[in-house]
């Protein structure tokens, strides 16, 4: 690795235009394979109830079936069965939603819980991807750079306590929370998913900084700058590819865990995973509301990692490509 | 500028000893330059004048002053690294003014403006000031390297192997620049390198180190003519010396307790054998275009040295030696100096 570096890391080896467009289809082709579960879960969030469940499917909008906002007004809103006489009695329907609602004899009473959820996860995942990103970063740097007692060791019991699956201590999690008053808080959820995170955290980070050469904070030192001074100057500029990484392997984490959240959230800290699935319309599951929920819930993850994408496949590649 | 004292240091790591008990002082406005092979701590030496390395016995004094505990910032010092010279996220001019803008230092946004252009013209890379770091030639990132120690006047510069990574032409120039630079500023310079023409042009004295201990201090002139041990001598030379057991050379006068005879090229007379009975047979030339390397076999051993291209002299002729003035070493290897 040459000094402040060439550009050139790539394979010297340019593939054949064969080998390029095997390639190539086999990425369309897994991309397809992989993409048809989102795309049948939007599908479905702009079908009505009765078409999301018929058989055989309904596929092609406006072709097998009629779209409709309704999969999205259910869940937003909450609504109850009124008498047909004190529907004709209303004013009318103000928004697409009341009359959706109306037509089938119902009025909207109020927002569903579906927005607050949404916001316990941001609230949750980010915070507890920056709380899991600045420790990861703090301790992998004083990991890489300072001589640590049992130095080896502690770094393997931290990677020791991603082996077992999470979940496996639940039930002692569960009763400590109880006890704590942690449990169905937002703060509970934030400690919780940064403990499991922040292993991963500092295990990435001390790859990427491990790679940072330590002359260049020595020569900051040697200019004047303090050792913090010349933590944030020179190596987190040098990390950002990392950290960027870093904090979406954690975001994606906590965006998704679903088993704590059920065991630990059920109101006011309740994330948007457990709350999706259990939307009931009349009658049981309404789908398209399901389905509008996990649409909207994917969004986020979306924006984030294509703006991020660059960090996130330099990440990937852990460093190997890096300049 | 200021000088600087080493005495009695010692630094280990480990079970390593990569300085042992090493006493080296460095006058004010002096250049001095450690020569040694790879792993001769010499760059543990420049580390411990910085204090990125604390010593483990003995003092460092920079200006008078004991800084062995001192942390690198009280020091006043600039270092030159041989890698990783320059930072890859800023420009060219903020690398620059980065040493200038320390929080230490504050030094005045116009003062800052004019140190980096004085240096960036003095170093001839003006027009890349606002350049990525990334983007400039092998020699001009040195350049700026070097250039990131000139934009202050610390009291000692510190330079590891700065012109190690550059091809010859280069550092051919970038040697003269800092002999230039040097004289221009009066500066005190402890410089590391392990190339012998680094060492002889630049130096006004050199240490030679070997396995952490020093193992001679003097000008380039000393540690060629007059090298205390038959390592020293072998440290310059072009070709290097010839070390040859005594007993190749009977009949000619040597001191008392004389093992091994170092040979320069300008202690050997070369010529064509007339008698029956040759020295050695010439087994290989190497041509330079202005002179000629012979590979000359002498019973088992192997002597190289230099020949003027009309010598006359072709591959398998015999050939006669003589010696005229040569290096004495006793079995140790330790010099014996006629005379005395
Ligand atoms: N940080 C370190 N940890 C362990 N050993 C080191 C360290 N730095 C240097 N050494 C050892 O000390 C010795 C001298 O190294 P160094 O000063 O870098 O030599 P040089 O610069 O002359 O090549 C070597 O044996 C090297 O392996
Ligand atoms: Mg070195």
């Amino acid at each position: 690795m040459p000094a402040a570096g060439l550009s050139t890391a790539h394979s010297i080896v340019e593939p054949t235009p064969l080998a390029r467009r095997i390639a190539g289809t086999i990425v369309i082709a897994y991309a397809v394979l992989a993409l048809i579960p989102l795309v049948w879960i939007g599908l479905t969030s702009i079908k009505s109830p009765p078409d999301s469940i018929s058989y055989p499917p309904k596929v092609l909008p406006w072709v097998d079936f009629e779209p409709t906002i309704e999969g999205y007004c259910n869940l937003f809103t909450t609504r109850s069965r009124q008498t047909p006489e004190y529907i004709a009695s209303l004013p009318p329907a103000d928004d697409r939603c009341e009359a959706l609602a109306r037509g089938k004899g119902m009025v909207v009473v109020g927002p569903s819980n579906y927005v607050p959820r949404f916001v316990n996860s941001v609230v949750i995942a980010f915070g507890s991807t920056v709380l899991a990103v600045v420790l990861g970063t703090l301790a992998a740097y004083g990991f890489s750079r300072f001589r640590v007692p049992l130095k080896d060791d502690l770094l393997f019991f931290i990677l020791s306590t991603r082996m077992m699956p999470p979940i496996a201590v639940a039930i002692p999690i569960f009763l400590m929370y109880r006890e704590l008053g942690l449990s169905d808080t937002r703060l509970g959820m934030i400690l919780l998913y940064t403990s499991v995170n922040v292993s991963l955290a500092v295990w990435l980070l001390k790859g990427f900084i491990d790679e940072i050469p330590r002359e260049y904070e020595e020569a900051a030192m040697i200019d004047g700058y303090t050792r913090l001074q010349a933590f944030v100057k020179v190596v987190l500029p040098q990390a950002t590819t990392g950290i960027a990484a870093t904090a979406i392997f954690c975001l994606i984490f906590a965006w998704n865990e679903y088993a704590f959240a059920v065991l630990l959230t059920s109101g006011s800290a309740q994330t948007a995973p457990p709350f999706i699935p259990i939307i009931i319309g009349e009658g049981g599951q309404d789908w398209p509301a399901v389905a509008a929920g996990t649409t909207l819930f994917l969004l986020p993850i979306l924006a984030f990692t294509i703006l991020l994408r660059k960090q996130l496949l330099r990440g990937i590649t852990f460093g190997a490509v890096r300049k | 500028m200021a000088e600087v004292r080493l005495e009695g240091v010692t630094k280990r790591f480990g079970a390593t000893v990569a300085v042992a008990d090493l006493t080296l002082p460095v006058g004010d406005g002096e250049f001095v330059v450690l020569l040694g092979p790879t792993g001769a701590g010499k760059s543990t030496t420049l580390r411990l004048v910085a204090g990125l390395e604390r010593a483990d016995a003995g003092r460092v004094l920079i200006g008078g002053r004991d800084v062995t505990r001192a942390p690198p910032v009280e020091r006043d010092v600039a270092f030159v690294f041989q890698q990783f010279a320059l930072y890859p996220h800023l420009s060219v001019y903020d690398n620059l003014a980065f040493p200038l803008r320390a929080p230490a230092r504050r030094t005045p946004a116009d003062v800052v403006d004019r140190k980096v252009r004085e240096v960036a013209a003095l170093l001839r890379i003006e027009s890349k000031l606002a350049n990525r770091a990334t983007q400039l030639s092998g020699g001009q990132m040195q350049r700026v390297a070097i250039g990131r120690a000139l934009v202050r006047s610390p009291a000692v510069y510190l330079m590891d192997e700065p012109l190690s990574s550059l091809d010859a032409k280069l550092r051919a120039e970038l040697r003269l620049e800092l002999q230039r630079i040097q004289r221009d500023l009066g500066a005190t310079i402890l410089y590391v390198t392990h190339d012998q023409t680094e060492a002889m042009t630049m130096a006004t004295r050199i240490g030679v180190m070997d396995r952490g201990r020093l193992v001679q201090l003097g000008t380039p002139r000393q540690i060629y003519e007059d090298p205390d041990d038959t390592y020293v001598a072998t440290r310059l030379g072009q070709p290097a010396i010839n070390l040859l057991p005594a007993r190749l050379f009977e009949g000619t006068p040597m001191p008392r307790g004389t093992a091994t005879v170092g040979a320069r090229t300008e202690h050997l007379r070369i010529t064509r054998a007339t008698k029956g009975h040759a020295a050695g047979r010439v087994r290989w030339i190497e041509h330079l275009g202005d002179q000629n390397h012979l590979h000359i076999d002498v019973g088992a051993h192997k002597i190289v040295t230099l020949a003027e291209p009309d010598a006359g002299i072709d591959v398998g002729d015999p050939v006669d030696l003589a010696l005229v003035g040569a290096l004495w070493f006793d079995a140790a290897g330790a010099r014996i100096r006629a005379g005395a």
